[in-house]
């Protein structure tokens, strides 16, 4: 083997090295990104418009406050028909998911969640003529929701 | 076992927009938890919560076992004429509740 072909076996190697790891490591965001493409379809989902207000360190994940809000003018024309909320690692992708209307004036929905492990948040609004916005945080959990056995 | 906690203006101005707060006790199972016997205890959730306004739906939140448990859920709404505000829950195990609170708008 030559010099020339031996440098690019190696780096084919090294690359595939490194490829694999990644690819394990973000099975449960594929599970939250394919929950998502389950309700947004082929839809681009854009960032902004929507706020996600939870706090950035968690002491207790079983419940969680969680405040989404969207800018919406809320009108017959024009206003967020769906608040679809997605986490990274519980047991399953799916939070919620709310259905508003213009008699709701506001697009904002409060709840308190579960958070099994430190993880990624997404809220994705909906909007009546079809478009998608999107906000996301990241939490830390120091303890987590479920791992404690019920009494 | 059903309690149910409401907070909502009683009166609001025409047009105004009001906030409705709703807690209801529920354990929210998982149904991925172990319990004492190492078993896992079946889910048991609220799967729906529906708000009415004089009997027209205004809000809908369709919830997942990572609701926490004692439900909580505040939304918006615009005091268009007074009525009722019609709160269900409904879940496993057949779980229905209802409640009703008056708003009056001036």
């Amino acid at each position: 083997m030559d010099r020339r072909r031996f440098l690019a076996g190696t780096a084919a190697a090294t690359g595939a090295i490194i490829v694999l790891p990644l690819g394990t490591a973000s099975a449960t965001p594929e599970a939250m990104a394919a929950a998502i493409r389950k309700v947004v379809g082929d839809a681009p989902v854009r960032e902004g418009r929507v706020s996600l207000d939870l706090p950035p360190l968690v002491e207790n994940g079983s419940t969680v406050p969680l405040v989404v809000s969207v800018e919406s003018p809320m009108t017959e024309a024009d206003y967020i028909k769906a608040i679809h909320v997605f986490n990274e690692k519980n047991p399953q992708p799916g939070v919620f998911t709310a259905r508003l209307g213009p008699r709701n004036g506001r697009a904002v929905v409060g709840t308190r969640i579960k958070l099994g492990d430190s993880q990624k948040i997404v809220a994705i609004a909906e909007t009546s003529g079809g478009q998608f916005w999107s906000a996301s945080a990241d939490v830390i959990v120091t303890l987590a929701a479920c791992l404690e056995e019920a009494t | 076992m059903a309690n149910v906690l409401v907070n909502a203006p009683k009166t609001a101005k025409r047009g105004a927009i009001v906030e409705i707060k709703a807690l209801i006790l529920h354990p929210m199972e998982t149904g991925f938890r172990p319990g004492p016997n190492g078993r896992i205890i079946p889910r048991n959730i609220i799967e729906r919560f529906t708000a009415t306004w004089n009997g027209t739906e205004i809000f809908d939140m369709e919830m997942s076992p990572a609701i926490a448990a004692n439900p909580f859920v505040s939304f918006f709404a615009v005091a268009s004429e007074s009525g009722t505000v019609g709160l269900r829950w409904t879940g496993d195990e057949g779980f229905v509740v209802e409640e009703r609170v008056a708003i009056a708008v001036e």
